[in-house]
């Protein structure tokens, strides 16, 4: 099943006619979620910073989902070693490390009014940091390793070492004292947050969802094309 | 009330650059794709076009 859309030629026609729906999706949802961020009533204690949540939350949950993506793609290219899916891999990664940056950055503006300070090196902080060099690390690898296919192997290899750091992440606020709250949305017993607040959070995480989806397409059909031109200019075309 | 929206109860200097940040970089990432999609289309279509 999966093979058959590892196909380029299959991938460029079914990414081709989702496309459209994951674009619109995108800008619906984000139009949407920005009316809802403001309309909603400031929180009793966070006052108007809680909007700053809605666009770093989303952030930092595109970013892990990025990564979970990229090193699902690179698992698959260790084992069946299909070229789609080191295409799939590196082009997750620059979107992965955007949305990374992103979240820490909103991050801190919500932290200095809130905990009084713009950073802190705890688990949640640093382990997400961490986060931003993996990928950055993953980038890096492959520009510096010219053989193509030895590239994609050292660079998936790296993905799956580092995949460790998600489980990290997710659990830091847990396993050490943080000032970073704990899970307080995939929990059991269900979200501690009041839903005026998680409508809009939900409804800007779909649509960061949707956008990092529709760039990632985008992405993986512009390297496909690249390639396809590489091989008419090795023809002699 | 505008001014009020604006100022965000105290907190302008930290809602707005947070929103201003992520709509720069989710523009510019789009941007980058898109321009990166449109250029690698013409050069497979000019190489095509001249086998």
């Amino acid at each position: 099943m999966l093979f058959e859309y590892a196909n380029p030629a299959r991938f460029m026609k079914l990414s081709g006619q989702l496309l459209p729906w994951f674009a619109g999706a995108a800008s619906i949802l984000i139009g949407a979620g920005l009316y809802m961020a403001f309309a909603c009533p400031p929180d009793y204690q966070q006052g108007d910073t809680v909007r700053i949540m809605f666009v770093h939350v989303p952030a930092a949950w595109v970013a892990m989902m990025a990564y979970a993506a990229m090193a699902g793609a690179s698992f698959f290219s260790l084992v069946w070693r299909h070229p789609l899916a080191d295409v799939a891999a590196k082009t997750a990664a620059p979107l992965g490390a955007l949305f990374t940056a992103l979240a820490l950055v909103t991050g801190s503006l919500w932290g200095r009014p809130m905990w009084g300070t713009f950073w802190v090196w705890d688990g949640r902080l640093t382990s997400f940091l961490l986060l931003l060099f993996l990928y950055l690390g993953y980038i890096a690898l492959w520009n510096a390793i010219e053989d193509e296919t030895r590239a994609a192997r050292a660079a998936a290899i790296l993905a799956l070492v580092g995949a460790a750091d998600l489980v990290i992440i997710k659990f830091s606020v847990d396993w050490w004292t943080t000032l970073h709250q704990g899970e307080s949305i995939f929990r059991l017993g269900g979200p501690t947050i009041a839903d005026v607040f998680l409508w809009p959070l939900f409804t800007m995480g779909g649509g960061y969802t949707a956008l990092f989806v529709s760039l990632w397409i985008l992405r993986i059909r512009t390297e496909i094309l690249e390639r396809r031109a590489r091989v008419l200019m090795l023809e002699g075309g | 009330m505008i001014a009020d929206f604006l100022a965000m109860g105290g907190y302008a200097a930290f809602v707005w650059p947070s929103y201003g940040i992520s709509a720069i970089g989710l523009i510019a990432a789009l941007a980058m794709t898109l321009s990166a999609y449109g250029r690698a289309r013409a050069r497979l279509a000019e190489l095509e076009k001249n086998r």
